[in-house]
């Protein structure tokens, strides 16, 4: 079963991807997307498209969007089932908790003040570190017992969100025009200006992520059975958490440093896969990796194309869709936990 | 009774935020045996546990593990040398029993004993008699059901050690008697067993030994019928109580004075 799911969702990744890029302004079908995208592996035959500018585009501008909003999708979906799995709690999500806009405030900084001490780096290095302290934060402050309650968890995520709120409008208002609309645009969340660079770092994150993920599913599988239990079982249980922490602010970090705050793929893809798979973490994390990209895919052609002429910021779509989810998994956990638990 | 006992404790007390929650308690647990804890509401038997186990660090006296300070072994050493039931089993995620037995197994995971995992779970299916349930969602299960699936995945690990706690509050009669003979079982096989139970009768059945603990400290230990005297239990659970001997057996039964 996670065999078939995880090539399924391949599949239709690819699929998305390749249909996708041929989509927008100038249209290209979807063979000659293939065309050019082959053609550098010496594989010809396939049409290309008429126009050298649209190669030339397809290249520069959609190849490295679309692969940008697969890696953020992976990301996010893989963060977001790490969290739940050290919160012990399926509403644990890095964009809930405020883990994204702890990250989106270490971004600001950079913004706003000009920072660029490691190039290319310099941003999601600061995403990373923000986001990082405020897991460590959302951690210390929201379990009891090694269990999260469900009310201690929204309110932790509305408290963190509230102050790192108020420090982006502070970043907002201290910054000149420029890194103003910059943070704006940003703050919603875009895919749009990615470039192959950004798509680079965010690679060799997500590959160092899901590697990580993949040493400890089977631990994290334990602490289902509660702290002390995993403990029982030869479990070092903090070290555990710490580590998973640190994987989950590397993958928020990287996500939000390029493409802002997209919240709610962490809370749906984990959701959707859990109730396909069990909650067995190994083909989780496969599974959640190939949906969240495919969840972005598809989720990034909607802000391309929704509004004719116009780039839809993503974040908007991705919380119109799940807000509504969150809310209906609120009132379900209530519901089965009996209660607050 | 042989040399090394399994786990001991010398003179451990236990003190949080001011309250002596375990006062000096001297125990020794061997191979072999049943040692049933005993007590009130808020008398230390869970602390006791938990100290046995690893998860509480006594303040002073000492914790000991086959015969080495327990501090002194690894969680993964521990993990294949003792298992340890407690009373929350609840699980966050839906896992079924299977996967959550298989979970007994972790300890072994890359070493040789690794190929006993599949007969391992389903032997402990079989004694906590939950192999109809092994597809369910532990979330779907009744209490009683969790609680044995739980005591599945505990003796899943195939440990010369066993603390439960509490494992019979939630299953009917006949689950509790169940489930306690396995445990005599476990320790016939060579194991040492600790249970914490409630059940004065079901303790003066089934342990060899009893253990009565009042704030935190012992205030007696033997067999059941040095222990569990009418003048010790109705003093250590302030009620008023009788032991009468048993129509057919003479063993006695505690009885409280209604």
């Amino acid at each position: 079963m996670p065999g078939i799911l995880a090539i399924a969702l391949a599949i239709a990744l690819l699929a998305a991807l390749i249909v996708t890029t041929g989509v927008g302004q100038l249209n290209v079908p979807p063979m000659q997307v293939l065309g050019t995208l082959l053609e550098p592996l010496g594989i010809h035959g396939l049409p290309l498209p008429d126009l050298e500018t649209a190669q030339r585009g397809l290249w520069s501008i959609r190849f490295p969007r679309a692969a940008m909003s697969a890696i953020v999708g992976a990301a996010l979906a893989v963060a977001g089932l790490l969290m739940q799995a050290i919160f012990g709690n399926p509403l644990a999500e890095p964009g809930v908790v405020g883990v994204s806009s702890g990250a989106a405030v270490g971004a600001g900084v950079c913004i706003v003040f000009g920072i660029n001490a490691f190039g290319e780096w310099t941003v999601p290095a600061f995403a990373f570190v923000a986001g990082l302290g405020v897991s460590l934060v959302v951690y210390g402050l929201s379990r009891a017992e090694g269990r999260t309650e469900v009310v201690t968890l929204v309110l932790t995520g509305i408290a963190v969100n509230a102050v790192a709120g108020a420090a982006i409008a502070l970043l907002t208002f201290l910054g000149d025009t420029q890194s103003r609309e910059q943070i704006v645009f940003w703050q919603l969340g875009s895919l749009a200006g990615s470039r192959w660079s950004q798509v680079l770092i965010c690679v060799v994150l997500l590959a160092g992520g899901m590697i990580a993920a993949y040493a400890v599913a089977h631990r994290l599988d334990l602490l289902a059975l509660g702290e002390r239990s995993a403990r029982h079982l030869g479990v070092h249980v903090e070290r555990l958490r710490l580590f998973t922490i640190v994987v989950v602010a590397l993958l928020v970090g990287s996500a939000v440093a390029f493409a802002g705050i997209i919240a709610f793929v962490g809370l749906v893809i984990p959701h959707l896969m859990r109730m396909i798979l069990g909650p067995a973490h190994l083909p989780l994390i496969t599974a959640s990796a190939l949906g969240g990209a495919l969840l972005l895919t598809l989720a990034d052609l909607g802000a391309r194309t929704l509004v004719p002429m116009a780039d839809m910021p993503l974040g908007i779509l991705t919380s119109l869709v799940g807000g509504p989810f969150f809310f209906w998994m609120l009132r379900r956990t209530r519901r089965t936990s009996g209660g607050w638990a | 009774m042989s040399a090394v006992p399994v786990c001991a404790l010398h003179r451990a007390s236990v003190i949080r935020s001011g309250s002596v929650l375990l006062d000096e308690v001297d125990l020794e647990l061997h191979a072999g045996e049943v040692l049933a804890v005993l007590g009130p509401n808020g008398a230390g038997k869970s602390t006791l546990l938990g100290v046995l186990a690893g998860d509480i660090t006594a303040d002073s006296g000492e914790v000991e593990f086959a015969g080495r300070p327990l501090s002194a072994w690894s969680l993964g050493e521990l993990s294949r040398r003792r298992g340890v039931l407690l009373q929350d089993n609840r699980t966050a995620f839906p896992f079924t029993v299977q996967e959550v037995v298989e979970m007994g197994r972790a300890p072994w995971r890359r070493t040789a004993k690794a190929d006993e995992d599949a007969d391992a779970v389903a032997w402990a299916l079989e004694i906590a008699d939950v192999t109809h349930l092994a597809g369910r969602r532990v979330p779907s299960l009744s209490g009683g059901e969790r609680a044995r699936a739980a005591f599945a995945r505990v003796i899943a690990g195939r440990t010369g050690a066993v603390f439960l706690d509490e494992p019979t509050a939630a299953l009917d009669i006949g689950h509790q008697e169940a489930l306690l003979t396995r445990a005599r079982e476990l320790a016939l096989d060579g194991a040492a067993v600790l249970v914490v139970l409630h059940d004065l009768n079901l303790a003066a059945a089934y342990a060899d030994r009893v253990m009565l603990l009042q704030h935190g400290a012992v205030a007696a230990v033997g067999t059941a019928d040095e222990v569990l005297t009418a003048a010790n239990v109705s003093s250590v659970y302030r009620t008023p109580v009788e032991v009468i001997p048993h129509p057919v057996s003479g063993r006695g039964i505690i009885v409280p004075l209604r």
